[in-house]
């Protein structure tokens, strides 16, 4: 065998095997139906394009207008999260604004899944634990009283924030918020929210 | 005084304040970027205006959707109302939602309970 057919034969099996991964990721996308899996800079266009993809979607299905307004919220403030509070890796530069993270909207019968996964310096992690565990620790009451006096109390953030997001996710939707933070190193863990809507059958 | 008109957007509501033919209105959908650039100006024309108001004024307000730093400005746009209502502006909010828009509803109850101007509610 001559050292061209060779290294032809070695792309061949590389690229057989990454074609298997998408197909792999394909079937994975369709097992979970999800609508739209993203990861990369998210700004305030990147949210508002998927937000209306969401929207056409759901209209598509004939979705109700209740759960589609609240998965439309949800997005939001999801999306501005990440473009508002995602922590950088190895950018010191300041002039570097942009922000990154991972997005995932999917479904199935009986609700809708929103997925936000974002780099977080450790420092944050036991006030964003500490907030979240008191949000899922309320009932409904609880969390509108919560979002009353936040509202009343609280200011504008230097970021933009009313640090209303969480608190609206689960006012909104009536469910528990889901999170994990993965251990990535000594500053840093990645952050991951689910939040679900709940469809009207 | 001047009036001030914003054309609405995708992210931005439909922003008339007219002290001339007294329409005083928000409408559409509020997620800017950045809340405060957006809303800054609004809050500058209601400060102007409480110098020296109409009679009365009828503010209307039919939002369909704000995100969460939008519904903090909503709330300090209703106590420059507060102000302006305690100064002699004799101010009536009226919060408008569609029929089957319960969010949109009880964010209006919440905010009537919040601030001391006569609140109406009402579904279109």
């Amino acid at each position: 065998m001559n050292l061209k057919k060779m290294q032809m034969e070695t792309t061949l099996k590389a690229s057989a095997s990454y074609m298997e991964f998408v197909m792999d990721f394909y079937k994975r996308m369709k097992e979970y139906d999800i609508s739209l899996v993203y990861e990369g800079e998210i700004t305030q266009e990147i949210t508002l394009a998927f937000t209306s993809m969401a929207e056409r979607n759901m209209t598509l299905i004939d979705e109700d207008g209740s759960v589609k307004k609240k998965v439309y919220h949800v997005m939001v403030e999801c999306l501005q999260n990440i473009c508002k509070h995602a922590d950088m890796k190895d950018s010191h530069d300041p002039s570097i604004s942009s922000k990154t993270g991972m997005f995932i909207v999917g479904k199935n019968v009986d609700e809708y899944f929103v997925t936000s996964g974002n780099l977080v310096t450790n420092d944050k992690i036991e006030w964003m634990k500490e907030i979240l565990n008191k949000i899922n620790s309320l009932d409904q009451e609880g969390i509108k009283q919560l979002f009353k006096e936040t509202l009343k109390n609280g200011s504008i953030s230097d970021k933009g924030g009313a640090g209303l997001g969480f608190i609206d996710i689960a006012k909104k939707t009536g469910n528990k918020l889901e999170y994990h933070f993965q251990h990535i190193d000594d500053q840093h863990s990645f952050f991951l929210l689910k939040s679900k809507v709940t469809r009207k059958i | 005084m001047e009036k001030l008109e914003i054309t609405p957007t995708e992210e931005t509501p439909r922003v008339v304040l007219d002290k001339d033919s007294g329409l005083f209105e928000f409408s559409g959908k509020s997620l800017p970027e950045d809340v405060n650039s957006f809303y800054g100006p609004v809050i500058k024309w209601l400060d102007l205006y409480k110098a020296s108001p109409n009679a009365s004024a009828d503010v209307t307000f039919k939002m369909s959707y704000f995100n969460t730093a939008s519904s903090k400005m909503i709330l300090e746009i209703f106590m420059k109302l507060e102000e302006i209502h305690q100064a002699g502006g004799n101010v009536t909010i009226n919060w408008h939602y569609e029929e089957d828009d319960e969010d949109m509803h009880e964010a209006g109850e919440e905010y009537s309970g919040m601030v001391e101007v006569p609140f109406k509610l009402s579904a279109s």
